[in-house]
């Protein structure tokens, strides 16, 4: 990797001051950065590591019953401590990589990085979460924008994500066989209002939901008020492990396997 | 009961103290004072004219101790083939030269275009960085098809056209199997792809070249399979140094599976580097140089054909293979599509007319060339899927196919140059209907139904030929070099012995099962004999290991040279107790009269050997030091049968192997944990071919599988808890331990399996495709089933 600076600031004031220098990069946990520095495809001037702050860090429930995770908090922190408040994004975070990337990964990280085959952004989306950053509060509808794109501007930090419960959740995801990432996963979230799909590795424009799935599901919560729907495959990545197509399909079957999951 | 010491023991591995507790002496761990370090600036284009190469702003960065480009290297030889086939029209194969530092041209994505020696290996890639490479881009030669069409752009510019050669064997039968052709009952033919694989061992490639000034001795220090050969291809064809003033170590290697035979640029750079910069100068490759820079494996396009006579008797088959070389032709790279290709056409069958044609042809791709059975997997994947093919053409149960084309008589001697000294094709089939619960599939079905996935069974046999030989034969079919094996045997004073190996253990035990071999000749605790290997300094000869011929050729000859010792031992004891030699034997480590009490130790004799004060000095000379080398007289030819049982979701095309079994024929067993741990490994790499692994270029030459982010690699939870049985044992009857070589026949003979019981699987569904290639990847499975 190239020379750079380190910053360890321990208050979100302090890393976005830091932040403020040209050409400086926020570190979360590091797990695709530290990979792309030492490729030699970045040049940050500063490393801004945001693991000295703990106020942004922890799982709490706030006093509107959210599930209010901090930005620097580990998957393994939210696998084991969200289990008991929201079981679909505890087992979707200890399914995250291996315990390495678990251990070190951050869910601000994740979903400020947006990778179009992440886990995270499907359940922030999926759940209708709100990402609090250090100066605003932005829907996950308005959040992702596209692959690696988000609303972020140049050195605004993920403090926060705050998540409805939803009554019932799943994911569900058939892996990418090198990477192991998902090559299309599917959050599903059961609310009294509402079921919402999201839909993750599979579109070229990033996480989605299928809207014409969240319809037809909260009219009826089964699995087969999908089986005449399908996606369109046009707009679909496709890659060495699979067809925009074959990716379409994925889609409509994950969804429905996570509808018999949260159904049996 | 099983014996805990010496030949049939499942001793421990001794070396896995040292590699699990992080005391292993790798290459990377070799430091020498002073040392430099080295970055190739590789091509990121595939094929392009190398117009210019602008070192100087570079030179002029910090820690910068000198760049090399490919004009530095103008007056060195190229890196050598090993190996020269004549084609079908009598003519040698076309040869390219091959630069240490490209030259001209660019031919692959990954070749060296200069190397910078640094303080730092940072400073080299910075420097590297400033490097201005100036290339007007070709079109690149990327599908082997298209590469040999009247036209096509040449990969290099020198030879007549992209075709290597063009093998025909045995040309004398073609006339006469196109003739079976024509009075077939049945003929079945089958197109496939045998894809290209990266070999992806656990540590990388890394090289030290050291320069001794006052002596001129040169030292280098690499990750081979075989150092001795190195020290050859290199000192006397790419650098001109003398094979006494050149020291190759090759010390502990992390797993080679064949890329690791071979002489790379890296090795010579290294060594001349040191030279010319006076100080050592190390290289270790990082894992994205390593997918574009060690020689890939397979890669073969072939259509194969069978024909039948009305009672389903095998009586013809022809097959034509388009072999992928690569940019160049790395080490061994043309005897792998032919000789270690063609010979093995037979298989396990009594197929009585065979014709086998290859096209080698060079692309813009990194050099392709022997990885793990190394065309035995080859040969054994076009016939085991055809034949299975032909089975369901015909309605017949395929095992009951193969059993009836059974070689039953031995030695056979094939239509294709070679005589199979033993085997027992029928009693490993037997074995593996035992250990697959084959009557037990139909209940295992269901089940699978009954939650909505399809299962699948598949079979297949092989056959492969080990420990390439003898020497005389394989240089009359090109080979540049000899393939025997040598071993020196020295006895310590105080009775400890060290034996020199010239084969090499990067994983598979040598110090081990060797050992296990010379105590039990003796009849001494394991732990008085150390294995020596990996050191041009420390062992006179070798030619190394590959090609599972370790034990039958390297074994053979530390035998011939322990007979040796015991025979001087002997002479030595027959004085000590005053007794007749031919009355004098070798039980439990002591020297006995027969029908005696008297008796000596080994010990005894050992230092009498070496303090020679009651010594038959008149007869025999002090010391107890002895040389063999073994020369085989024949290949050696391990068989098997095994078994896949998959379930497919239908949905998502998703493959999972549900069972695994394997019946092998290695002959003599030295240690069966090794060997059961052998056939799992090679079973992982087979099924990782088979299901998941993929070397993907583009029409550009971009290599898209550059990384573990594309390129899939089997892990633990993709494999099943393997059926290993090896009790069936014809042992091979040309070698002193009738041993016949266990490392590549779970990757030779694993891939078929997997791909007849996926095709299995989607017929139950409804779905008869005929044929997929792999890797069966979930998209591939999906894709078929939704034709």
């Amino acid at each position: 990797m190239y020379n750079f600076d380190v910053e360890r600031p321990a208050t979100i004031a302090q890393a976005v001051k830091a932040l403020s220098t040209e050409e400086a990069q926020p570190m979360s946990g590091g797990q695709t950065l530290i990979p792309t520095l030492k490729a030699r495809l970045a040049m940050p001037s500063v490393l801004v590591s945001l693991s000295g702050i703990d106020e942004m860090k922890g799982v709490r429930k706030n006093d509107d019953g959210l599930l209010c995770i901090g930005g620097g908090t580990t998957h393994t922190t939210v696998a084991t401590e969200a289990a008991a408040h929201y079981p679909g994004l505890a087992e979707l975070a200890a399914r995250i990589g291996d315990p390495a990337v678990r251990n070190r990964g951050t869910l601000g990280g994740s979903i400020a990085n947006n990778d179009p085959s992440a886990c995270y952004p499907a359940a922030v989306l999926g759940s209708g979460a709100t990402v609090v950053t250090n100066s605003r509060e932005i829907a996950a509808d308005d959040y992702f924008l596209g692959m690696f794109e988000t609303a972020l501007h140049e050195g605004e930090l993920v403090t926060e994500v705050k998540f409805p419960i939803p009554q019932a959740s799943h994911y569900e995801k058939h892996l990418q066989p090198a990477s192991r990432f998902p090559l299309v996963a599917v959050f599903v979230a059961k609310f009294e209002e509402g079921v919402r799909v999201a839909v993750t590795g599979a579109s070229e424009s990033g996480v989605f939901r299928w809207t014409e799935a969240e319809e037809a599901l909260s009219g009826s919560f089964k699995s087969d008020t999908l089986k005449d729907l399908t996606l369109d495959g046009s707009g679909m990545i496709s890659d060495l492990h699979g067809s925009g197509a074959y990716r379409a399909h994925l889609a409509t079957v994950m969804t429905r396997r996570a509808v018999d999951a949260i159904s049996d | 009961m099983p014996k805990d010491s010496g030949i049939g023991a499942s001793s421990k591995r001794r070396e896995d103290i040292r590699f699990l507790t992080g005391d292993g002496n790798y290459t990377d761990d070799i430091n020498i004072h002073g040392q430099a370090y080295v970055y190739f600036l590789r091509s990121d284009i595939a094929h392009g004219t190398l117009n210019s190469v602008n070192t100087d702003a570079a030179a002029t960065m910090d820690g910068v101790v000198k760049i090399f480009t490919g004009a530095d290297f103008e007056a060195v030889g190229s890196i050598p083939c090993g190996w020269q086939i004549t084609d079908k029209h009598g003519e040698v194969m076309q040869e390219p030269r091959h630069p240490v530092l490209a030259h001209g041209k660019v031919r692959h994505v990954g070749e060296p275009i200069a190397a910078v020696v640094a303080e730092t290996l940072e400073q080299a890639r910075d420097a590297a960085e400033a490097i201005e490479v100036d290339i007007s881009e070709l079109p690149a030669v990327v599908s082997m098809k298209d590469a040999v069409k009247e036209g096509a752009t040449k990969v290099h510019d020198d030879l007549t056209s992209n075709l290597c050669y063009d093998w025909g064997f045995v040309e004398e039968n073609k006339g006469a199997v196109d003739q079976a052709f024509k009075d077939a009952a049945h003929v079945t033919t089958l197109e496939l792809v045998n894809n290209r694989l990266v070999a992806n061992p656990m540590e990388p490639r890394v090289a030290v070249g050291d320069f001794a000034r006052g002596t001129g001795d040169h030292t280098l220090y690499t990750t081979s399979q075989n150092p001795h050969v190195i020290r050859l291809l290199m000192g006397a064809f790419v650098l001109g140094i003398p094979e006494h003033k050149l020291r190759v170590v090759a010390p502990d290697v992390g797993g080679g599976f064949g890329t690791k035979i071979f002489h790379y640029q890296e090795e010579a750079f290294v060594t001349f580097a040191a030279k010319a910069c006076n100080r050592a100068v190390k290289w270790t490759s990082s894992r994205s140089e390593a997918f574009m820079s060690d020689a890939h494996g397979r890669d073969h396009v072939t259509k194969i054909q069978l024909a039948l006579d009305k009672d389903n008797n095998f009586t013809a088959l022809r097959t034509d293979t388009y072999a992928n070389m690569g940019a160049y032709l790395s080490t061994f790279a043309p005897s792998v599509p032919t000789w270690l290709h063609g010979t093995l056409m037979a298989g396990n069958y009594k197929t009585p007319l065979i014709y086998v044609n290859v096209k080698a042809v060079f692309t813009n791709t990194v050099p392709v060339d022997a990885y793990r059975g190394a065309g035995r997997p080859e040969a054994t994947y076009q016939l085991e899927r055809l034949v299975d093919k032909t089975a369901h053409e015909l309605g017949v149960d395929p095992i009951k196919l193969r059993r009836q084309n059974f070689i039953t008589e031995f030695p056979y001697a094939t239509p294709v140059a070679v005589e199979y000294d033993t085997g027992d094709y029928v009693a490993t089939m037997d074995k593996l209907e035992e250990i697959a619960d084959v009557a037990g599939f139909a209940a295992r079905r269901k089940e699978s139904e009954a939650k909505g996935k399809l299962r699948g069974f598949g079979v297949n046999c092989y056959i492969e030929a080990c420990g390439i030989a003898p020497s005389n034969l394989v240089g009359q079919l090109g080979a540049r070099a000899g393939l025997y094996e040598s071993a020196t045997v020295r006895v310590n004073a105080t009775g400890g012995l060290v034996v020199m190996t010239g084969s090499h253990s990067h994983g598979q035990g040598h110090e081990t099962t060797f050992a296990q071999v010379v105590a039990e000749m003796i009849g001494i605790d394991e732990s008085m004999v150390e294995i020596v290997h990996g050191d041009t300094a420390r062992v006179p000869m070798g030619m190394g290991t590959y090609g599972s011929r370790s034990l039958a050729v390297g074994g053979s000859a530390m035998v011939r040279a322990t007979e040796k010792i015991i025979a001087k031992a002997r002479k030595i004891a027959s004085h000590l107790l005053e007794a007749s030699e031919t009355d004098v034997e070798l039980k439990d480590g002591a020297f006995t009269v027969a029908g005696t009490d008297k008796s000596v130790a080994w010990g005894d004799v050992t230092l009498a050997a070496y303090v020679p004060h009651n010594y038959p000095l008149e007869d025999i000379e002090p010391g107890l030091e002895e040389t063999a080398f073994y020369d085989p007289s024949n290949f050696t030819y391990p068989s098997g049968a095994y078994a896949c049982e998959v379930e497919l979701d239908p949905e998502t095309g998703q493959v999972t192997i549900e069972r695994f079994s394997a019946a092998d024929d290695f002959g003599n067993i030295v240690n069966p944990m090794i060997v059961t741990g052998q056939v799992h490994g090679g079973l992982a790499q087979g099924i990782g071919q088979a299901l998941m692994e993929n070397c993907s270029y583009d029409s550009d030459g971009q290599l898209l599988s550059a990384s573990y982010m594309d390129y899939a690699m089997p892990r633990a939870s993709d494999l099943p808890f393997y059926d290993v049985d090896h009790s069936c044992q014809t042992p091979c009857t040309h070698n002193p331990l009738g041993v016949k070589g266990c490392g590549e026949a779970g990757a030779i003979g694993s891939p078929p399996a997997v791909v007849n019981a996926v095709l299995d699987a989607m017929r139950s569904g409804g779905k008869d495709v005929g044929h997929i290639d792999m890797p069966v990847s979930p998209h591939r499975v999906w894709e078929a089933m939704n034709s």
